[in-house]
């Protein structure tokens, strides 16, 4: 399946407007679908994922530290996000007297509306994807997040506090200094793609696991690590969450924030996990395919047979495979997100200058590194480099004899056997984890313990 | 909203690719206009990364997206903020106020007039021989290309002006431990 094919020219209708237009939408219809698509899927669907990630995050804390969490408000305390949220609505919209008034109101949105624009190109599934066409997706995603960091400077410096400040530099600091790191990482992944649009990354790793771009060769595996390391500081997560670092900074660059504005910054941080874990997703952890590979061997079929017979049952079938290929997604970027809080409730915050050396003197030194050898990599070991990239199949081992390429195969189906082991190892670590915590747990709530017949307590102990 | 951005030559698509092109130019424009007339340094700041965003927006309607992104993430994200950090690092009173004497401003205004109509000069011809063969926006970007323009045909003057960028690296490193003794 030549992979041009995969992707509708530049203009073309894609498969909802298609469902819903008929075959070519006007312009406006075009326009006013995607504005609708926005204010009515997207704008939701990421304050669902902040608020659930709220809830999410708070009750991992709770299972870290041996409590609860969050268990009051509806089932599971699920609606507790949402009694927050109505609560800052209602708080009053404090600002000190000698903050910056415009730049102090401009910063949440300026925090809060690159995260948002981030998720217009992460591809969810092949034909749900909002910008399927756009040719530098990962790099728009990489820009969009950038100037978010503005946005935590901005309410930083113009709350006129000196922890605000404090954090906003910290912020500067780190996020100068790790986009580099992160952009090598990516630049790896990228270069054993070849590609930036995010769809074709799908594509192009529909074949099964040894198909994913962490498997294609040593560096991009190392790569992963790095840019989920440098992607946890740009993101200002812990352990690098030294912008807010509440022990000294009371809480950072939103010490002064309150109500529906303090929320933003919480919408924009637990937004932007989301995203960066879709990038890791889609440009390292295979997108929207499943470990087998049969969304990315039913999709070419189900598409084609919709394009040849646009009726009911193959539209029908075109979109289940979409919604089972979104869902693999989400659950790929949540695990990520899971890591992510994991890792805020494992680990020790370290200092400033701890945190620099960590990318100067280590990260940066590493990804470079990566580079040349992800380079040296593509020039001695050449996996299909013959081949035009429009007839890449991963998938098929008789191609990669027939064209002397088996080395860089073997290469690949190890690196996934190992990856995939590795992968059952923490999934066993986390289930043993569970285990053994549910039993402290059932241990905790036992009756106490009774001496000689009589309660400790009665006796004064 | 490719279908909207890309096609902005074809009739039927014009409204809303020009809705946006005057959007995008006035949200450029009227910040640089704000970033002269304020005196507060964080505020010309974020004036200017308004700018930076609304030619960015003017560049993916051109269909040059990766110029867009690296609009954004060069300016927007890195020398804007390396501006705040050094106002952040460098100010004594809380909002830096900028006051510029009449005779900068005179300067300013002289050289900002030059340049405009230089500009002026070199576009008004170039104009009119797009007009006559328009380049067709919303092609597939050649990213591919435009890597190995960068890495092939001009190798030299692109080396040439990374070193140039380390020099001048090294060389303000060396003046700011110089100023410190």
């Amino acid at each position: 399946m030549p992979l041009a094919t995969l992707i509708s020219d530049v203009g073309a209708p894609s498969f909802m407007e298609r469902v819903i237009f008929g075959h070519s939408p006007l312009p406006w219809q075009a326009a006013l679908y995607d504005c609708v698509l926005v204010a009515a899927v997207f704008l939701p669907a990421v304050s669902l994922i902040a608020m659930f990630g709220i809830w999410w995050e708070r009750k991992v804390a709770g299972h870290i530290q041996s409590r609860i969490g969050p268990n009051r408000v509806g089932p599971f305390g699920l609606l507790q996000s949402v009694a927050d949220g109505l609560k800052l609505l209602l708080k009053e919209d404090l600002r000190p007297r000698d903050a910056d008034p415009v730049l102090f109101r401009l910063a949440p949105y300026l925090a809060f509306t690159p995260a948002f624009a981030a998720f217009l190109v992460l591809p969810f599934a092949p034909d749900f994807t909002f910008e399927p066409r756009l040719n530098v997706g990962v790099f728009w995603v990489l820009a969009v997040l950038s100037v978010e960091v503005m946005g935590v400077i901005l309410a930083g410096w113009a709350s006129n506090n000196k922890w605000s400040v404090y954090g906003a530099m910290r912020e500067a600091c780190q996020m100068v200094s790790y986009e580099i790191p992160l952009g090598i990482a990516i630049l790896v992944g990228v270069m054993a793609a070849g590609t930036l649009n995010m769809v074709k990354l799908g594509v192009l790793q529909s074949g099964g696991l040894h198909t994913w771009l962490i498997f294609r060769n040593p560096f991009t595996l190392l790569a992963f690590f790095v840019y989920f390391v440098a992607s946890l500081a740009s993101n200002k997560r812990a352990p690098f969450d030294l912008p807010e670092s509440e022990s000294e900074l009371v809480a950072g660059f939103h010490t002064e924030y309150s109500g529906l504005r303090f929320s933003f910054f919480f919408f924009a941080e637990y937004a932007a996990m989301f995203v960066i874990g879709g990038i890791q997703t889609s440009l390292f952890l295979g997108g929207w395919n499943d470990p087998l590979g049969l969304i990315g061997y039913l999709h070419p079929r189900l598409a084609q047979a919709w394009a040849a017979h646009p009726s009911m049952t193959s539209g029908l079938w075109l979109f289940v495979l979409n919604c089972a290929a979104v869902g693999m997604f989400v659950l790929k970027c949540l695990s990520i997100v899971f890591v992510q809080m994991w890792l805020r409730w494992t680990l020790p915050r370290p200092r400033i200058d701890q945190v620099l050396y960590a990318c100067i003197k280590v990260l940066l030194p590493l990804s470079c590194v990566l580079l040349l050898g992800a380079a040296l990599w593509q020039l001695l070991v050449p996996e299909m480099a013959l081949q035009p990239w429009a007839q890449y199949r991963p998938w098929n081992p008789g191609d990669w004899s027939a064209h002397g390429r088996l080395a860089a195969f073997v290469v690949q189906c190890v690196l996934a056997m190992v990856g995939a082991g590795a992968f059952m190892a923490v999934i066993g670590w986390v289930a043993y984890a569970w285990m053994t915590g549910r039993k402290i747990k059932q241990r905790l709530t036992d009756p106490a313990p009774i001496a000689d017949g009589v309660p400790l307590a009665a006796v004064g102990a | 909203m490719t279908a909207c951005l890309a096609q902005i030559s074809s009739p039927e698509t014009g409204f809303i690719a020009s809705a946006l092109f005057y959007l995008f130019a006035i949200m450029a424009g009227a910040a640089a206009v704000g970033v002269v007339v304020t005196r507060n340094v964080v505020r010309m700041a974020v004036m200017l990364m308004f700018t930076l965003i609304g030619v960015a927006g003017l560049y993916f309607l051109l269909g040059a997206e990766f110029l867009a992104a690296v609009q954004l993430v060069i300016y927007a994200g890195g020398t804007l903020i390396l501006i705040v950090f050094g106002v952040m690092l460098t100010t004594k009173s809380p909002f830096a106020r900028f006051e510029p004497k009449m005779a900068e401003v005179v300067v300013a205004v002289t050289i900002g007039l030059v340049l405009l109509g230089a500009m002026i000069l070199a576009i008004s011809p170039a104009n009119a021989r797009f007009a006559s063969n328009p380049i067709s926006a919303g092609q597939e970007y050649p990213m591919a290309r435009l890597g190995q323009a960068l890495l092939g045909d001009y190798v030299v003057p692109f080396e040439l002006i990374s070193v140039l960028l380390l020099v001048v690296m090294i060389g303000a490193a060396y003046l700011a431990k110089a100023r410190k003794r």
